[in-house]
């Protein structure tokens, strides 16, 4: 798969050596780079003539490794539609004693966050990089300790240390304002700090600090049973508990040369699809609070109850806990159960139909959303936006289609509706998701069809094989998430990374936030509903 | 207009009896795992948030489930254990004393009996109990609190505001303000970028003042424990004043642990005592 003309490239790009392998995947191409150096050079001709988008930097302490340094892994994709299943990876070496990279961020906006981040938990720095503010860490943590670094005890509590005031990018002048909003919020949400400026309502600028809900899940999962850890992945987030879950799951079946059986895989996309269902109906019913139309609130949330029940009936929890495991799937789908679960998502098609109806024969839940937070398709592109927000500006990627998971793995696999529009304001991101859940209904049906009898998981030997990385990208109900995880010389976790949708699409809610007015930002936020769990981990 | 309120009329009324009438969770939930005595129950190893413990006391083999550190993920239920455990069906577990969600039984031999929880009620908590049911009667106004959550355990709590569940009607209410609160029902581990935020925000709610615990990760930390960037639980930065297990908790698990609160219900006492 390693195409000659493309590697050539990345060498004429090179002043140093470029040594291309194929890896993880037999589809997948690993550069390293001799020189760290080369990096923008080589950045630049996958992101110009290749077009391909970042997917993921990860960041690895292999100081104990024969190689004795810090890695840095740059994971590019496609972005064609019906593009090969690929990622490429561009590796660099960072030496300890001077652990410097040149930062891609000027070039490549989607790698802003995952450089910060870097830098805070692994100390590489990312020279040049526009904004080199602490993103993960937060006030009061000393210099120079890095908790990702393997020398770091995990367990460590560290001292808060007395702080200043955290540096917000804000705007000066006359009758332009400042408001704080948060950590802690006015209702039942997840925390995050907002810090607008705005002269009268429009919104000049939004800074948003985020990583309250750093629970440092990453490092926990180092050195455990990768078998283990699998719970851990499950919880990073509630409302992506399968997404992530199959994520975690097929990088670690990849790492040990299984694959799930056929019928476990089939069970794996239909609680794919009824979790992007309930969180998808569910958000219509929350853009409807931010429109202020209680009724269309009520009924959305009236609807997840339903499908949040279904799914307590199917897998035991209502957020599907425990019914996707490492080897395939813990919990059958029976007839019976099939049964109902028909004859409800029929209930719930007509009750999406009718919502939508009433939403959009009113003229002034339409008024709120129309050309309200919009997103622009360039800039969508450069921030790797994903999931609802990338397809509903016009970018034509799902995850489903270009890395195939679940049941789209196999050779025969269903037909996939891809929704898009080109707005890219609210009204787009809600009409998108309503056509997307009616797609999930679909393909339950579809998938359910395809059920033939036959075992349910494969046993995963331990100890799992040592210093492999296996990666995946599962599309979630918030869009593309990708799972990194490589395995020590003993067969457990040496390194796990999760890169959410959500961790790409916050930049651009600040940036769709500068096109609507402070009151309208709640509605803007809703219309993205983004997680800040899994962006924080 | 006209047809919404129309749709409202066929839709009827979708609201929960519960707590009046009892919940009965579907055949697969998976409640309280409960440990057969005298059973080969599985090593400590085999849960992922550590919720089960063992030592030997006069040659004999104790294991001990704490409940609020359990995730419910039913791996101890799951083959070759699958007959010393099983994943029950109760979801009430709320308690006033952590201690109360520990279970304790000896594994290996069937004549002994098993151990209760190790507390006895806490004359401290209850007087606590009782002055909040004499100054707040029986409505409580709460503040949300995310101390570092995944997520479920805050929307099931959102869900208690939806037709469904619809806490309003037993006096219950989230509100925006922490001076405008009873007690706060937190959920997550409490994270060290939070923590100050928790603090403070608890320290606005007037007293006396609940402090709930909701879902594992803030009852005991959970499957994230403690570590740099987390407490590892509720308790080790407050006093708790109700602990509710799960991950998350079902919604009617929630209201149980906000009416034992109250005073209104009996909290979780084990029927186990040795």
């Amino acid at each position: 798969m390693a195409d000659p003309a493309f590697t050539d490239a990345l060498r004429a790009a090179a002043s140093g050596s470029v040594d291309a392998e194929v890896g993880p995947r037999p589809s997948d191409l690993t550069v390293r780079l001799r020189r760290a150096d080369d990096l923008p050079a080589a950045a630049a001709v996958l992101i110009g003539p290749c077009s391909m988008a970042l997917a993921t930097i990860v960041a690895t302490d292999e100081t104990t490794t024969p190689d004795r340094d810090l890695k840095v892994r740059y994971v590019f994709e496609p972005t064609a539609p019906g593009a090969p299943d690929q990622f490429v990876t561009l590796l660099i070496g960072v030496d300890q004693a001077c652990p410097e990279v040149p930062s891609l961020t000027t070039a490549v906006p989607a790698a802003n966050w995952h450089e910060r981040e870097m830098q805070d938990l692994f100390g590489i720095v990312p020279v040049g990089h526009p904004d080199p503010r602490p993103l993960v860490i937060h006030d009061g943590w000393p210099q120079g300790v890095f908790p990702l670094r393997k020398a770091f005890d995990g367990s460590r509590r560290v001292p808060v240390e007395p702080a200043g005031e955290f540096p917000h990018v804000v705007a000066e002048g006359e009758g332009v304002f400042e408001i704080p909003v948060g950590p802690i919020h006015a209702g039942i949400i997840e925390p995050g700090h907002f810090r607008f400026t705005s002269v009268g309502e429009t919104v000049l600028n939004l800074d948003a600090r985020l990583f309250y809900t750093h629970r440092g899940l990453e490092k926990r999962m180092e050195g455990l049973s990768p078998l283990d850890a699998f719970y851990v992945a499950e919880r990073i987030c509630g409302v992506c508990s399968v997404a992530h879950g199959l994520g975690y799951c097929e990088a670690l079946e990849r790492i040990a040369g299984v694959d799930a059986p056929p019928r476990a895989r089939l069970i794996r996309s239909i609680a794919l699809e009824l979790e992007r269902l309930y969180n998808h109906i569910g958000d219509v019913g929350n853009i409807c609070a931010g429109a202020s139309f209680h009724y269309g609130t009520a009924t959305g949330l009236r609807l997840k109850e339903r499908l949040q029940q279904m799914n307590e009936r199917l897998a035991g929890n209502r957020f599907l806990r425990g019914l996707v495991i490492p080897g395939g799937v813990r919990l059958d789908l029976t007839d019976d159960l099939l049964g109902i679960l028909a004859v409800m998502l029929q209930d719930i098609l007509a009750g999406l139909d009718g919502l939508m109806g009433r939403i959009e024969a009113n003229a002034s839940v339409v008024d709120r959303l129309d050309d309200t937070g919009v997103l622009r398709h360039r800039a969508a592109l450069d921030l790797a936006v994903a999931g609802v927000a990338a397809r509903s500006s016009a970018v034509n990627r799902d995850a489903r289609r270009d890395h195939p998971h679940g049941a789209f793995a196999d050779p025969g696999r269903p037909d996939l509706h891809v929704v898009t529009a080109s707005r890219g304001d609210a009204m787009a991101r809600m009409t998108v998701r309503a056509l997307e859940a009616r797609e999930s209904i679909r393909l339950v049906g579809e998938l359910a069809r395809r059920l033939e009898p036959g075992p349910l998981r494969v046993t995963i030997a331990e100890p799992l094989p040592g210093g492999r990385i296996g990666i995946s990208a599962i599309e979630s109900a918030r869009g593309e998430a990708v799972h990194w995880l490589r395995t020590d010389a003993r067969g457990r976790v040496e390194r796990y990374h999760l890169r959410s949708p959500s961790y790409h699409n916050w930049p651009a809610v600040a940036l769709a936030a500068e096109t609507a007015i402070v009151p309208d930002f709640p509605l803007v936020n809703k219309s993205f509903e983004l997680c800040y769990s899994c962006t924080d981990r | 207009m006209l047809r919404i309120f129309i749709d409202a009329l066929r839709t009827g009324v979708v609201t929960t009896r519960y707590p009046a009438e009892p919940s009965v969770p579907p055949e697969r939930f998976r409640g309280a795992p409960v440990l057969r005595r005298g059973s080969s129950l599985p090593p400590p190893t085999v849960c992922p948030s550590g919720a089960l413990s063992e030592h030997l006391d006069a040659g004999c083999r104790r294991v001990a489930l704490d409940l609020a550190r359990c995730v419910f993920c039913g791996r101890c239920a799951e083959d070759p254990w699958s007959g010393a455990i099983t994943m029950g069906q109760e979801f009430e577990l709320a308690a006033r004393c952590r201690d109360d969600l520990r279970i304790e039984v000896v594994a290996d031999d069937p004549t002994l009996a098993a151990a209760g929880p190790a507390g006895d009620p806490d004359a401290e908590a209850a007087r606590a109990s009782s002055e909040i049911h004499r100054v707040l009667g029986r409505s409580l106004h709460l503040r949300h609190l995310d101390a570092g959550s995944c997520n479920a355990c805050d929307w099931e709590l959102s869900a208690l505001l939806n037709p469904v569940y619809d806490v309003r009607r037993l006096g219950i209410d989230f509100v925006a303000s922490p001076r405008h609160a009873d007690g706060v029902v937190v959920t997550g581990p409490v994270t060290r970028n939070l923590e100050t935020a928790v603090r403070r925000t608890v320290e606005a709610v007037p007293d006396p003042r609940v402090v709930i615990a909701v879902g594992a990760c803030a009852a005991s930390g959970g499957i994230v424990g403690a570590g740099y960037a987390s407490a590892g639980g509720v308790d080790r930065v407050l006093p708790v004043d109700v602990y509710i297990p799960g991950c998350p908790p079902r919604p009617e698990a929630i209201i149980f642990g906000i009416l034992v609160a109250l005073g209104r219900l009996d909290a979780r006492r084990l029927p186990c005592k040795g």
